[in-house]
């Protein structure tokens, strides 16, 4: 006798996003790699400015103006908090490879900080910025 | 019966030849030099962003400054080529495609680090513009 309906024995998957619902170091991985691919563009962007600096006063005015237009302070925002995030981020990691803070409660922990530094230096950087003229 | 087979061929595919890990230190070592290093930048870029050109040549042309942008922006292309190439890796999986993008990722990262500290070395020893 053949079941047709019968369900297929249950493989291991290995974890992605379809299958696993979301938990905070989830989430702080995947924004590890996406923070790490917008600091790729945030690096092309510091190359222009070196560049700017290098072909004179006219570029680099032009250069400014557009990093200091709406459009140019919301990705600097976005690469501030970019920047923040990985680097705290990558110290995570660091810590881990040593073989410290990997069980479940420390890692949920180390994610919380991460994410509030991430958000607390960007609110003082943003803040200086503010009160020496550099927006 | 002879054996034909070279010490060589024996031990290839076999593990390790102490240079395996190599990416995964590489990583490692870019990162703890690039934690003091952007927390300078981050500074820096406070700086810069207050200032004009003029200010911009005169910051450049500080010996310390220079040696940090210089090391800053080597390292960082260094680092991020490295982290694309992981994520080339992960999700590509046609290997013309994959190989054509990890040879991208290396030229477009080997290109533009090497324009932006040329341009630095530049500022600092000619004082700016022509």
């Amino acid at each position: 006798m053949t079941d047709a309906s019968r369900t297929p024995r249950e493989k291991p998957l290995s974890p992605h996003l379809q299958v696993w619902r979301w938990h905070i170091t989830m989430a702080t991985s995947i924004l590890h790699r996406a923070t790490g691919c917008a600091l790729y563009v945030g690096a092309l962007i510091a190359a222009a400015w070196a560049i700017a600096l290098a072909q004179g006063p006219d570029r680099y005015a032009q250069f400014k103006s557009l990093l200091g237009s709406i459009p140019g302070k919301v990705v600097m925002l976005g690469l501030t908090v970019s920047l923040f995030y990985h680097l705290a981020n990558g110290v995570r990691h660091l810590v881990w490879d040593t073989g410290h803070g990997l069980d479940v409660k420390s890692a949920n922990a180390s994610a919380v900080l991460v994410l509030a530094f991430a958000a607390a230096a960007t609110l003082a950087v943003w803040g200086i910025a503010g009160m020496t003229g550099a927006l | 019966m002879a054996n034909y087979r070279t010490p060589l061929s024996r031990a290839r595919g076999l593990g390790s030849a102490k240079h395996g890990a190599g990416h995964w230190i590489s990583e490692r070592v870019s990162s703890i030099a690039l934690v003091p290093l952007v927390i300078w930048a981050v500074y820096g870029v406070l700086r810069l962003a207050a200032g004009d050109y003029g200010f911009a040549v005169h910051w450049v042309q500080n010996p310390l400054n220079a040696t940090l942008t210089v090391l800053t922006l080597a390292i960082s292309f260094w680092h991020m080529q490295a982290g694309l190439r992981v994520v080339v890796e992960d999700y590509i999986h046609k290997a013309l495609t994959k190989s054509g993008l990890l040879i991208l990722n290396l030229f477009v990262c080997g290109f533009s680090g090497a324009l932006a500290i040329f341009s630095i070395l530049k500022v600092a020893l000619s004082g700016g513009a022509f």
